[in-house]
């Protein structure tokens, strides 16, 4: 069986809305290229709409299929509709993911959610409340004898 | 679409006069190697001609051949078999840094029972200094294991050179053989230790049989307990199926090796040379020449392995990675991490093993599809955008 369904590999060989916006309203940032996944997204607010949203990548194919599918599900939607984006419901959209890639790839939502909270901040409009967030331990770059070997650990 | 295997450090194909030798015993040959009948008398025969051949692969003689079931097998039974019988004498071990998880966990294992586990360092190409481990041997060092050859980078280790420490000392030396036995020549007299690990699928015979050798009169605390196979060192049945095919194996291995690694160096040296040359920002993992004949290792810029993988399998190329999003642990290779390289560009990792039925097309293809994908994966990745920006 393969790793990933039909559906996220749709969505990692053919990312929907790949780039940036020039002059972005909201830009959020999440992860870091040392624990694999790093995601940028860029948004355009019209009214208090998603007009338009751009993702880069670096990461996995669930990191990019989980950014295409966030950038669609938020597109046009109300920022607070936006707020609502889970990471649980990007994986169901995805047709689910593997187990071990949920916690650490899943990003997306947090990265759109930090775009808003970034639009809100620069426009001094209250922060809208956050939905359940990918619960991402930011990993260390401690990589000593003790992690290296963990990896046997039960 | 191209099918081209270049995973062969993870799998390799059994080759067809392996699997006839096999075919008897997976059909209607009968008979335990330790039953008194003539079946059982048979099978043992079959099993003592592949001890035989095994050995001769290495250099060795026969009576110092154990038969096991994995590479990771050997190594457990050579670091807890060998620490645990000398644990009067001292508790501590030394290990190199790139060691296989099958050795430092079997390391870290024994910290549980009083033993102490220190690793020695590795220079940027992967390579241990014999001036290192000497350092680091104390009176109460009973055992040192260092690879001869790393699966990840490829590099071989001087393995000789340490065993002169070794000797010297009067401490054990393990070699976890189990990337190079089979794929360059080994001979244990000349390298010098105690015991070396090997595995049958890693020159073509079935997964499934593997041995550990240990040197004559070497003490050994076995880690099953049963009945007397293998002279009372490792119980069970054996799996002499594929004991049989590995004997096989090994008699193809010694009498084609000369062609292999010619053959081999010849596609790699290609793909070392050219693949830095045509994707920018790349870097060859492990030693420019002290390596692994097929083994071709690199960490790509900008990019995540995973991603490369995911294209490539796409393109009709299998290849692996250590990127921390490929390991099951999601940790960034401790081998890639121990010759100093900076994490993000771990994550680049890609690993083509090539094997005797890859071809120069197969490599020339490999030039043709890379270069897009990485232009693929860089076009979406936002640390390229920042450092096209001068931003990093």
């Amino acid at each position: 069986m393969p790793v990933y369904s039909d559906k996220v590999m749709d969505h990692f060989k053919n990312p929907r809305n790949v780039g940036e916006i020039e002059n972005a309203d909201g830009v959020g940032e999440v992860g870091n290229p040392i624990c694999g996944d790093m995601m940028t997204f860029y948004i355009k607010v019209e009214g208090d709409r998603l007009k338009d949203i751009k993702f880069k990548t670096f990461g996995c194919g669930a990191a990019i299929a989980v950014s295409s599918m966030t950038s669609e599900m938020g597109m046009g939607k109300t920022m607070e509709e936006a707020m609502l984006i889970t990471p649980q419901g990007v994986a169901d959209e995805l047709g689910g993911l593997p187990k071990v890639k949920f916690h650490c790839s899943n990003l997306g939502a947090d990265a759109l959610h930090l775009a808003i909270d970034d639009y809100r901040k620069k426009n001094n409009l209250p922060p809208l409340v956050h939905g359940e967030q990918a619960h991402h331990d930011e990993e260390t770059d401690d990589q000593s004898w003790d992690t290296a070997v963990d990896v046997v650990e039960p | 679409m191209p099918d081209i295997y270049m995973d062969h450090i993870s799998a390799n194909p059994v080759l067809p006069e392996v699997q006839q030798a096999m075919l008897p015993y997976l059909g209607e040959r009968v008979g335990n190697p330790s039953s008194l009948h003539k079946w059982g008398q048979a099978a043992r025969d079959d099993v003592e001609a592949a001890r035989e051949k095994v050995a001769a692969l290495i250099g060795a003689d026969p009576s110092e051949i154990i038969f096991t079931s994995c590479g990771t097998e050997s190594n457990n039974l050579a670091v807890k078999g060998l620490a645990l019988a000398n644990e009067k004498k001292g508790r501590h071990i030394l290990c190199s840094a790139v060691e296989h998880t099958s050795v430092l966990s079997s390391a870290k294992a024994l910290k549980r029972v009083g033993f102490e586990t220190e690793l020695v360092p590795v220079d940027r190409f992967g390579r241990v200094s014999p001036e290192d481990v000497q350092k680091r041997i104390r009176p109460d060092t009973v055992l040192v294991s260092v690879m001869q050859a790393n699966n990840e980078i490829g590099t071989i280790e001087p393995i000789a050179e340490i065993s002169k420490v070794t000797k010297e000392r009067g401490v054990l030396f393990h070699t976890d053989a189990v990337a190079s036995a089979g794929n360059i020549p080994v001979n244990v007299k000349t390298l010098g230790a105690d015991a070396l690990s090997l595995s049958a699928n890693q020159f073509y015979g079935p997964p499934g049989a593997a041995a550990l050798w240990l040197r004559q009169g070497t003490r050994l605390t076995p880690l099953l307990d049963g009945g007397f196979q293998e002279e009372n060192r490792r119980a069970g049945l054996e799996n002499f199926p594929a004991v049989i095919g590995m004997g096989k194996a090994a008699e193809l291995a010694l009498a084609d090796m000369p062609h292999r690694l010619v053959y081999l160096q010849g596609l790699r040296d290609k793909m070392i040379q050219i693949i830095p040359s045509i994707v920018p920002h790349t870097v060859q993992t492990g030693h420019p020449s002290e390596r692994l004949p097929g083994h071709a290792s690199f960490c790509i810029g900008f990019i995540e392995g995973e991603g490369m993988l995911l294209w490539l399998d796409d393109s009709g190329i299998a290849a692996s990675s250590v990127s921390a999003c490929t390991s099951k642990a999601l940790k960034t290779s401790h081998v890639l991490l121990a010759t100093g390289m900076e994490t993000a560009l771990a994550q680049g990792s890609v690993v083509f093993s090539l094997g005797i039925k890859n071809t120069e097309e197969d490599v020339d293809y490999v030039f043709e599809m890379l270069p897009r994908i990485v232009d693929k994966l860089r076009k979406m990745s936002p640390t390229y955008a920042k450092f096209l920006k001068g931003v990093v």
